[in-house]
């Protein structure tokens, strides 16, 4: 699937995203397991709320981490990923 | 760390319980041959610990980094106080998992887990005479089931079956798996019976053969090409007929701590068969203390206990060693390399046992049920003969 710029995502059913103090980052809970999350790509998921178009989340990302190169294509595909994982889905 | 062997330093320190496991009563209404539960389980459904207990028991285990809740049994809808330990849970930020039969659901507790922020429903299918059967031929427990499985839909929850799989059942693996379609299951895991409590002392009568084994996983390919991706369907291979060991619990003491209805901290199912091992308990110094610096926790943690062939083998990180239940009851020696790896010693125990369970006249003896008459019973020492075998139980 393709990210397109006015997709809304949230974190799909049956998973949980959430700020873990022990491990220090953001991790994925569902059934079977759990992923812990990188610095970048936690930024990114607390970010997918449902609310939040693709648009919003790569200004936003863009403003907090100026001087990063190629910010919106990581964005993406992490979006990408974690779609393709299943930790997030499309509602519009 | 501790001792490094051939070069390999093992992290000894620095683990965290991510998966606490609430074995929270051993009583049950059912009388599963396969079951894992420990033998003699009869001596601890007296002093289950009390509510208050295991509200303690959450929290310091959340302290220790522990995220997966498990809560099972037994049957845990045997306690009335999941209700209240499920909202703990939530409000600790568990992600927490009820490991159920079933039987003794009803619709006012599956609302009530609902709004407590029970966040996943596990269904077990696990009877092997009535439950299997009437299961497969569409009675009365399927009745149950569909009623449970269509509750559990309705409150939001994905629809999670496993299925324990042996001799009894496997032929019937096409039904089971039409079964689970039927009840709108969204993930189906097919468990082949591991022997450990139980199920060991079963195992001629339970233990299929490699071409029933293989029989059921291609059906099994067959129904998933069928159902797509409507449908999740797991299939875990026995490990007795593969020649490397499983890495048991993601090795000792790593990730996993099982807190018995009782209060033992253990590190696996099973650990209470090793021999000279004492387990903590929460009542006694907590479980902080019982995960880092008890020496049961510390005992196989790493590999420095290693014995050859393991000390010295390449594959070590991959397995380390297998599982140390497996190891002693079936060897007597919980430091050797688990008998299911083909560079054990012990191996030619496993290729034994293939070939007892196509021994007719054993698997005709009959099946030892797990109730309390016959817990009793092995620990009396009344039912010896049917242990021998094994460096288990008293
Ligand atoms: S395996 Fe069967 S007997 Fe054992 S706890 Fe589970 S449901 Fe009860
Ligand atoms: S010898 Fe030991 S470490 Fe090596 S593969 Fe076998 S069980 Fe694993």
């Amino acid at each position: 699937m393709t990210i397109l710029h006015t997709d809304i995502f949230k974190i799909a059913s049956h998973h949980r995203f959430q700020w873990e103090e022990a491990q220090q980052s953001h991790v994925i809970l569902f059934p079977e397991g759990m992923v812990k999350l990188n610095g970048s790509a936690g930024e990114v998921l607390s970010l997918v709320d449902g609310k939040n178009s693709v648009d919003i989340i790569v200004t936003t990302l863009k403003q907090k981490f100026k001087d990063v190169k190629d910010l919106e294509t990581d964005i993406l595909s992490m979006i990408k990923f974690a779609h393709d994982k299943a930790w997030i889905e499309k509602i519009n | 760390m501790v001792t490094q062997n051939n070069g390999v330093a093992a992290s000894v320190t620095h683990t965290q319980p991510l998966w606490l496991l609430a074995e929270i009563t051993y009583r049950c209404p059912l009388h599963c041959a396969f079951c894992y539960n420990p033998t003699d389980y009869d001596k601890h459904t007296q002093n289950e610990l009390s509510t208050e207990q295991w509200m303690n028991v959450l929290r310091d285990a959340r302290k220790l980094g522990a995220l997966q809740l498990g809560i099972s049994g037994g049957e845990p809808l045997l306690r009335d106080d999941i209700e209240e330990i499920v909202v703990e849970a939530k409000k600790l930020g568990y992600y927490s998992n009820l490991i159920t039969s079933g039987v003794g659901l009803t619709e006012k507790r599956i609302q009530a887990f609902k709004e407590g922020g029970l966040d996943h429903i596990q269904l077990s299918m696990h009877d092997i005479t009535e439950e299997i059967n009437n299961f497969i031929t569409n009675t009365k427990t399927f009745e149950l089931k569909k009623k449970v499985a269509a509750m559990i839909k309705n409150h939001g929850y994905p629809m999670v079956l496993n299925v324990v799989i042996h001799r009894y059942n496997i032929g019937h693996i096409k039904e089971i798996l039409d079964m689970a379609e039927a009840l709108g299951a969204d993930y189906l895991e097919l468990a082949n019976t591991q022997y450990y409590g139980w199920s060991l002392i079963n195992r001629n009568q339970l233990m299929p053969t490699k071409e029933q084994i293989d029989h059921a996983e291609k059906v099994t390919n067959e129904f998933r090409e069928k159902v797509g991706s409507k449908m999740k369907v797991f299939f875990v291979v026995p490990d007795y007929f593969s020649d490397r060991p499983k890495k048991c619990m993601n090795g000792w003491g790593e990730v996993f701590m099982i807190v018995t209805a009782n209060g033992d901290v253990l590190p696996c199912h099973s650990a209470r068969v090793l021999p000279n091992i004492e387990f903590p308990n929460v009542r006694d110094k907590g479980l902080m203390w019982a995960w880092q610096d008890s020496p049961a926790f510390n005992r196989y943690r790493g590999d420095s206990w290693m014995k050859e062939p393991c000390r010295t083998c390449p594959e070590k990180e991959k397995d380390l060693g297998g599982c140390r239940c497996q190891a002693f009851l079936l060897s007597g020696d919980a430091e050797s390399a688990d008998p299911v790896c083909s560079l054990s010693p012990n191996h030619p125990i496993i290729e034994k046992a293939i070939e007892d369970a196509k021994n007719p006249t054993l698997q005709a003896q009959p099946i030892l049920f797990r109730n309390d008459k016959n817990s009793k019973k092995i620990l009396s020492g009344e039912a010896k003969d049917l242990i021998k075998d094994f460096h288990a139980v008293p």
